[in-house]
């Protein structure tokens, strides 16, 4: 597929609502397997230099639409519109790989994909493959040592020594991923995805795992990315700490379908949303370990 | 299990050793008897039998009695130090990451070695041309299975395109053998990719198996397309290697000189055999030095990225595609230049010559060397090619050695005799890219 044919539109400037910049735009995006609907006519704009978090039950579909976004899988119906300043790219006509190579949407998973034999170094090298790989000629260039690919290298290790440095990994560099602990192999992941110079970073689950203090320094990880680097992050996350903290906007999903979407604040108290993690309740009263877990004002017991 | 009990309580636990051993014993017994206690002989107009009942006993009892004293060293050395062979492993660890760190002198020691193989007699340059054949189709190999992961079974049928390609250039069309040796690795890089595509899919075993029918597939159209490869009658005639041009030959058609008479030598076979080594030896360290750069490479650090995990992979924009074809077709081009040599090393090639052993040999290689390991795969095709003929001597005993190595080697180091990896690029330390 050329870009050509993924490319529907010439990027014409669409009125940016209230100064943002539209990144993502799904579009009714439906996604079946058999008689399973996983997400039902979802739709939702994610805007660049935003946290977009997608956040719901088990099994609400959230991962799906990752896997639809980044192609893994194909979606039954619905368009995915990514715009970039070059163009509009329509992700659910493209290869997976074109899609993070062409489009810039990178992705971290929920069961952490590094490539464990490697070391740090060599994993964030790996994430710029695409870049190399052109600088090396097919490697040719690199085959025959030219400088044209011995400064692309270069350039490269700078960047992965800058991503090294910025996840607090910098000692470990030539350690093996596998080896790492569990934080920082989800950071190492994170800054893979990063060196592939995304323009959205999908995050599946970033902070499962890791304890109140590594919550902390993510949540500062990922809003440096935003604020710094200008790219948009979609967020999938169980924890609110994190959720509630650095996401500009939140949409919820249950049962593949958007119950909610608005600002962190606004969706935290819907009553839909409260319904779907809590199921039906007969009284207003949530034990207080949930409305903690939810990240709800504290105690509505004790105000009557 | 009796060898649990021993560890839990920490002392020895005599009943179970001796349980042990006698169980040992009885299996000897049930083994020896059909194998050992029975021999056919032949007396006049037929075959009869006679009974060596005394050897099975001799069986038995030695079985016993080492078994015993294996439980009880075990059992000792556990309640006393750490266990036998975790230990042993442990030091040959050491031993395997001291080699890859310093696997430049020991690989430039090993280089003037083998550059001094001609220097000793016939029979050691022919056996080391033949471990060079191997060093190259396991350093060819180990771009496949060590470093893309990709479980190839079939190897050998690279090896036979490439030599049937020269075969058939040769006779055919009287190509000599430098203008079939690229065309060999092109041929081969070409069947290399069409065995990719349709396992573009598959890993681990499925992809085994497909490959294992792949290499099958070509040997047995070898076998049956008469009239293009004379089937199992082979090839023969193939022009030998020339000296850029110089023929090793006792005297050269008119207006041509042998390699001896420009050289102002007298002529001497053993002046080709050398020639071959060297020339098997030049073609393997172009193996080695192209793979070990090309490691380096953005597409080597994806066939491994590709090993360790191919999703990731494609998340990260990596065309997962082209980086398993790729490393199959460089994989086969190897094989295929390999072939080639081996064609006009032999001036006559057969079907035999590219069985499934072949493969399996190939594959042992890589697999006892250590995956994506340079030197265990030297290290490997000398135990595997070499050290069975070296062990002439031992007769009927020799397939028995080696597989008791091959068992040794698996016990102390399941991961390959040199199983390190070193990274392809450092940030810190020797070699460091700064």
């Amino acid at each position: 597929m050329s870009a050509a044919s993924v490319m529907a539109r010439p990027a014409t400037a669409r009125p940016a609502v209230s100064g943002k910049v539209p990144l993502l735009d799904v579009e009714h995006l439906s996604m079946r397997f058999g008689g399973l609907v996983a997400v039902d006519d979802l739709s939702f704009t994610a805007y660049a230099g935003e946290v977009t978090a997608i956040i719901g039950p088990n099994g609400a579909g959230k991962t799906t639409v990752f896997n639809c976004l980044t192609g893994f899988y194909k979606p039954s119906a619905g368009r995915l519109t990514l715009t970039r300043p070059d163009g509009e790219y329509l992700l659910e006509r493209m290869e997976g790989f074109r899609i993070a190579r062409m489009a810039g949407v990178a992705r971290t998973f929920q069961n952490i994909r590094l490539f464990p034999g490697m070391t740090c170094l060599e994993n964030l090298m790996v994430g710029q493959h695409n870049a190399l790989m052109a600088a090396s000629g097919f490697s040719l260039a690199g085959l025959l040592g030219l400088a044209r690919y011995r400064d692309a290298e270069k350039a490269a290790i700078d960047k992965a020594r800058f991503w090294l440095t910025k996840l607090g990994l910098l000692a470990q560099a030539d350690m093996e991923a596998g080896n790492l602990p569990y934080g920082a192999q989800r950071r190492l992941e994170i800054g893979r995805a990063m060196c592939t110079g995304p323009a959205l970073l999908c995050l599946d689950e970033p902070a499962a795992g890791l304890n109140p203090r590594e919550s902390a320094e993510l949540n500062d990880l990922l809003l440096s990315i935003r604020d710094e680097h200008g790219i948009g992050v979609l967020l999938i996350e169980h924890d609110m700490s994190v959720v509630m903290k650095i996401s500009d906007h939140v949409i919820v999903l249950d049962y593949g379908s958007k119950i909610a979407d608005g600002a962190p604040e606004a969706v935290r108290n819907d009553p839909a949303v409260i319904k779907a993690y809590l199921g039906e309740e007969e009284s207003d009263e949530l034990p207080p370990e949930v409305a903690a877990d939810l990240g709800l004002p504290q105690p509505t017991a004790e105000t009557p | 299990m009796a060898v649990q009990s021993i560890a839990v309580t920490g002392r020895v636990d005599i009943p179970a050793i001796v349980k042990e051993a006698f169980l040992a014993a009885v299996v000897t017994f049930a083994l020896s008897i059909p194998l050992v206690g029975f021999q056919t002989v032949d007396v006049m107009g037929g075959i009869d039998y006679v009974t060596h009942f005394d050897r099975v006993a001799y069986a038995v009892v030695s079985v016993f009695i080492g078994r015993l004293t294996l439980g009880w060293l075990k059992a000792t050395r556990a309640t006393t130090a750490g266990s036998g062979p975790s230990a042993a492993s442990a030091a040959m660890a050491r031993i395997a990451a001291l080699a890859s760190e310093y696997s430049l002198p020991i690989g430039a020691v090993g280089l003037l070695l083998a550059v001094a193989v001609p220097f000793t007699n016939n029979y050691y340059i022919d056996l080391g041309t033949t471990v060079m054949i191997y060093v190259m189709l396991g350093w060819g190999l180990n771009i496949v299975v060590g470093l893309a992961g990709l479980l190839d079974l079939g190897y050998v049928a690279f090896y036979a395109v490439g030599a049937y390609t020269v075969g058939l250039l040769s006779v055919n069309f009287g190509l000599g053998f430098w203008v079939c040796l690229p065309l060999a690795g092109f041929f081969a890089a070409g069947f290399g990719m069409l065995l990719g595509f349709p396992v573009l899919r598959l890993r681990g075993d499925y992809l085994a198996i497909v490959t294992l029918g792949f290499g099958e597939i070509i040997r047995i159209v070898l076998l049956n397309w008469q009239s293009l490869t004379n089937g199992p009658n082979g090839i023969g005639d193939i022009p030998r290697p020339s000296f850029f041009g110089l023929p090793f030959a006792r005297s050269a058609p008119a207006g041509h000189e042998t390699f001896a008479q420009f050289f102002g030598l007298d002529f001497d076979p053993n002046q080709r055999t050398t020639f071959l080594y060297y020339l098997i030896l030049i073609l393997a360290l172009i193996t080695n030095l192209f793979t070990m750069r090309i490691r380096r490479l953005p597409v080597g650090r994806a066939w491994e990225a590709l090993r360790e995990d191919e999703i990731a992979c494609r998340a990260i924009g990596i065309n997962a595609t082209n980086v398993k074809l790729s490393a199959f077709a460089i994989g086969a081009m190897f094989a295929g230049f390999a072939g080639s040599f081996f064609g006009a090393k032999q001036g006559f090639i057969s079907p035999e010559s590219f069985n499934f052993t072949e493969s399996a040999t190939i594959l042992a290689i890589v697999v006892l060397g250590g995956m994506g390991s340079q030197l265990g795969v030297v290290l490997a095709a000398l135990i595997l090619v070499g050290l069975p003929e070296l062990g002439r001597e031992f007769e009927q005993y020799r397939m028995l050695l080696f597989g008791a190595a091959m068992v040794g080697i698996m016990v102390f180091r399941p991961r390959g005799l040199l199983a390190h990896r070193t990274p392809s690029i450092r940030l810190y330390g020797k070699g460091a890219a700064s």
